[in-house]
């Protein structure tokens, strides 16, 4: 099939196919080029390799159910894409989410927002050709894994961000672990400074490459860290203040120039004020104490223990909720029963709960938003992540589109790197943040 | 007698070579990725293992290891990479997409790549933490050092 | 009242095209007929009401109503922090409409996407063809008509 850059090449041009498996980690996307010598004349980008079919799955998937898919749209920050469509249906159903887990839910998604950027520039650096720059990054963002692997139960596609809530609490523990990965990814911060801020080859290959003005990046539909770069201040967080950001205190880095080192300074920035709002709202989220009292002995002595007629310490074994207790729900989840799974202590012993729980579950039943359209869209790590949810009144969407913002900003590859030499296009591509699950869907 | 011991010396020796010295061809497609960069950075590191050094040609790389989701529409970009690569070579399957196709049972998605290329070793898991990927880095050696090393000389008999 | 006011601007403006307007979860939506839609779309971005961005388009498929599919467009107004929602139906034998390239260069891409997944035609499109899905693929795959599980390989399967 002759490509539009086919037809359209000059004779004497030289085509260069950067085709769908390329080391650029970034996953699959088709970059053809027009050279003539180094400079490229002409450029068609390629989209759609991994296209899986997400809103289509949707329509075919209780409410409740497509949860995990979200996880996966922009899986370096699966938290805020949870968090985006968690919040569109709340906004369709009127659902009040208890004070705790907003703010649990500002923490997580602050956290994702950290190890989004992270992988971003870690991969633009390693590119440029700063391998230490990656190795120090991935390191940093073990450590806030490690915080969200305690918590949440995964790593990475978490499904933590529940409709009405979060499905548990906070691990007791976490604030150790919590101030060690803000101390590490401070350290790692000032390092990277360090290293690529004053870097000559660094500047020379990022300065003033790639240039996008502020009308030409409103007219592309640019959202996030890549318009901010350009001088536009517009952050969903602060225009449409959605949680308890507008009671939190952070800023908006700006850039000056829209070129890829503005990018980069952007979100190293943006990197520092996401620590400032993780203590301010660690401050407010007292650790709840451990279900489980056993008081520092061993599992299999605690359940001796426990046996005994009169037990010498107390004693009270959870039943393994790990966070998801019926005393904490309270604090964690709307206490809506149309709409939150209820309390396994209730599903299990009382009939009630159980016929509850039966309910939520079964087809045809469960979440059945009335009918009607809804748009939100929270600040993801790369702009405006939208959702746009039809329902028909049953207990599947009848259509759920996404809002990408790389979309948006990859749509623009093509208008930037024209003019430019063959290797401007790693470091501006690094920049763009382009997540293959958000871009294809 | 004497050509059988020499065989299967060599045999053990050019197995220990190859199973410690992989070269990788990453072909990273989704949020399986995220888990082999963790595999292969600091915390969980494969460079002990030998399989450190990732050559991103195929006439280069020995080991391909497929990362994520492929779509109907990546499936011959697959292919063709897979047959660039020269002899001996091994393929990981990494991750349920990968393995079977994982969550995404639609229009676009292959089920699997064994129903395009022959697999060596299927890592599960949604994705698999780093911890299996060195089980599974740590399977593949033991396979290599079971299989009989090709010889030119030897086929050339048969 | 401050929300309606755009919506009751572009009444005045055109009256025979607009067909509905109403406030909905709090955001403005605007029901138009599709054959005004580029002269809405271009008072819209104009300075006064200066809706600088597209957001989204997209398209919604309600088999067996008949306008069959409806275009769904979300702008959004830095200056004042507004966004909007403009709908127009197209009936299934008519699925032509005029395409938005001229005033925003993000729609390339999106209208590609409509194309290439509902098989909406876009007048004035510069370059239209499927974005996702490969070449040779024959339908579209997110009208309700399309099977969710209907694969066309592209290679013989092994085994």
């Amino acid at each position: 099939m002759p490509t539009r850059i086919e037809r359209e090449a000059r004779p004497g041009s030289l085509l260069l196919n950067m085709g769908p498996s390329h080391p650029a980690m970034h996953g699959t996307i088709r970059i053809m080029l027009e050279l003539d010598g180094e400079k490229i004349l002409n450029s068609e980008v390629e989209v759609g390799y991994l296209h899986r079919g997400f809103e289509k799955t949707c329509e075919n998937r209780t409410y409740f159910n497509l949860l995990p898919y979200t996880d996966r749209l922009n899986y370096v920050s699966p938290l805020i894409n949870n968090l985006g469509y968690v919040m569109t249906l709340e906004k369709m159903l009127g659902i009040e989410v208890p004070r705790r887990a907003q703010l649990i839910r500002v923490l997580m998604s602050e956290l994702s927002r950290i190890s989004d950027h992270l992988t971003c520039l870690a991969a633009m650096a390693m590119e440029c050709g700063a391998f230490t720059v990656f190795l120090y990054k991935i390191k940093a963002r073990e450590f806030i894994w490690d915080v969200i692997e305690w918590t949440t139960g995964a790593r990475m596609t978490t499904s933590y961000i529940r409709i009405g809530g979060v499905k548990a609490d906070l691990h007791p523990d976490y604030q150790p672990a919590l101030e060690k990965a803000i101390s590490e990814t401070r350290g790692v911060l000032k390092d990277v400074h360090g290293l690529l801020d004053k870097n000559k080859i660094f500047l020379n290959r990022t300065r003033d490459i790639a240039v996008m003005k502020p009308e030409e990046a409103i007219n592309f539909g640019w959202t996030g860290p890549c318009l901010r770069s350009t001088g536009v201040y517009y952050d969903v967080r602060k225009a449409h203040p959605y949680l308890v950001y507008d009671e939190l205190d952070f800023e908006v880095p700006l850039g000056e120039r829209g070129d890829n080192f503005d990018r980069y300074l952007v979100r190293m920035r943006e990197m520092e004020q996401s620590l400032r709002i993780i203590e301010q709202v660690m401050a407010q989220l007292p650790a709840s104490p451990p279900e489980l009292m056993a008081e520092g002995l061993e599992p299999a002595q605690a359940i001796k223990e426990a046996r005994r007629q009169r037990p010498e310490k107390p004693i009270r074994l959870s039943p393994n909720l790990e966070g998801a207790e019926k005393s904490r729900y309270p604090e964690i989840l709307a206490s809506d029963p149309r709409y939150v799974i209820p309390p396994k202590e209730d599903v299990y012993t009382s009939i009630e709960g159980l016929i509850s729980h039966f309910k939520f579950f079964m087809k045809g039943h469960g979440i059945r938003p009335p009918k009607g359209e809804v748009y939100f869209a929270v600040e993801g790590g790369n702009g405006e992540l939208g959702f746009y949810i039809v329902s028909d009144g049953t207990d599947k969407p009848y259509r759920l589109h996404l809002r990408a913002p790389c979309f948006h900003i990859v749509s623009a590859l093509e208008f930037l790197i024209k003019g430019h030499m063959v290797a401007d296009v790693i470091p501006t591509f690094g920049s763009m943040n382009m997540i293959g699950g958000e871009l294809d869907r | 007698m004497e050509g059988r011991f020499f065989t299967t010396t060599l045999n053990e020796i050019l197995s220990w070579g190859r199973k410690f010295s992989l070269f990788q061809y990453p072909f990273v497609t989704a949020c399986c990725g995220m888990e082999y960069m963790s595999a292969a950075c600091a915390h969980f590191d494969l460079d002990r293992f030998g399989a450190g050094w990732t050559r991103f040609s195929p006439r280069q790389a020995d080991m391909l290891l497929v990362v994520g989701t492929v779509t109907q529409k990546l499936a011959p970009v697959l292919k063709t990479v897979y047959d660039q690569m020269t002899e001996p070579k091994w393929v990981v399957a990494f991750g349920t997409c990968a393995v079977s196709g994982g969550i995404y049972d639609n229009y676009a998605v292959v089920q699997g790549i064994d129903q395009i290329i022959p697999v060596d070793v299927y890592i599960p898991g949604c994705p698999p933490r780093p911890e299996t990927v060195l089980d599974a880095l740590v399977k593949l050696q033991e396979k290599i050092k079971k299989q009989e090393q090709e010889w030119r000389w030897k086929r050339r008999k048969s | 009242m401050e929300e309606a006011e755009i919506l009751r601007r572009l009444k005045n403006r055109f009256p025979q095209a607009v067909q509905e307007t109403l406030v909905s979860l709090g955001m403005d939506v605007a029901i138009i007929n599709k054959e005004a839609l580029f002269e809405v779309m271009e008072f819209l971005k104009a300075k006064p009401q200066d809706y600088a961005m597209l957001l989204d388009l997209t398209c919604v498929d309600y088999l067996g109503e008949e306008p069959r599919f409806e275009m769904v467009y979300h702008l959004f107004s830095l200056s004042s922090n507004r966004r909007l929602r403009i709908k127009a139906r197209l009936s299934e034998k008519d699925l032509k409409i005029a395409s938005l390239t001229p005033l925003w260069k993000n729609a390339n891409w999106l209208e590609r996407e409509v194309y290439d997944l509902f098989g909406v035609e876009f007048i004035g499109h510069p370059d239209l063809r499927r974005i996702f899905m490969y070449d040779g693929f024959e339908g579209y795959p997110l009208r309700k008509d399309y099977p969710l599980r209907l694969r066309q390989p592209r290679l013989k399967f092994r085994k």
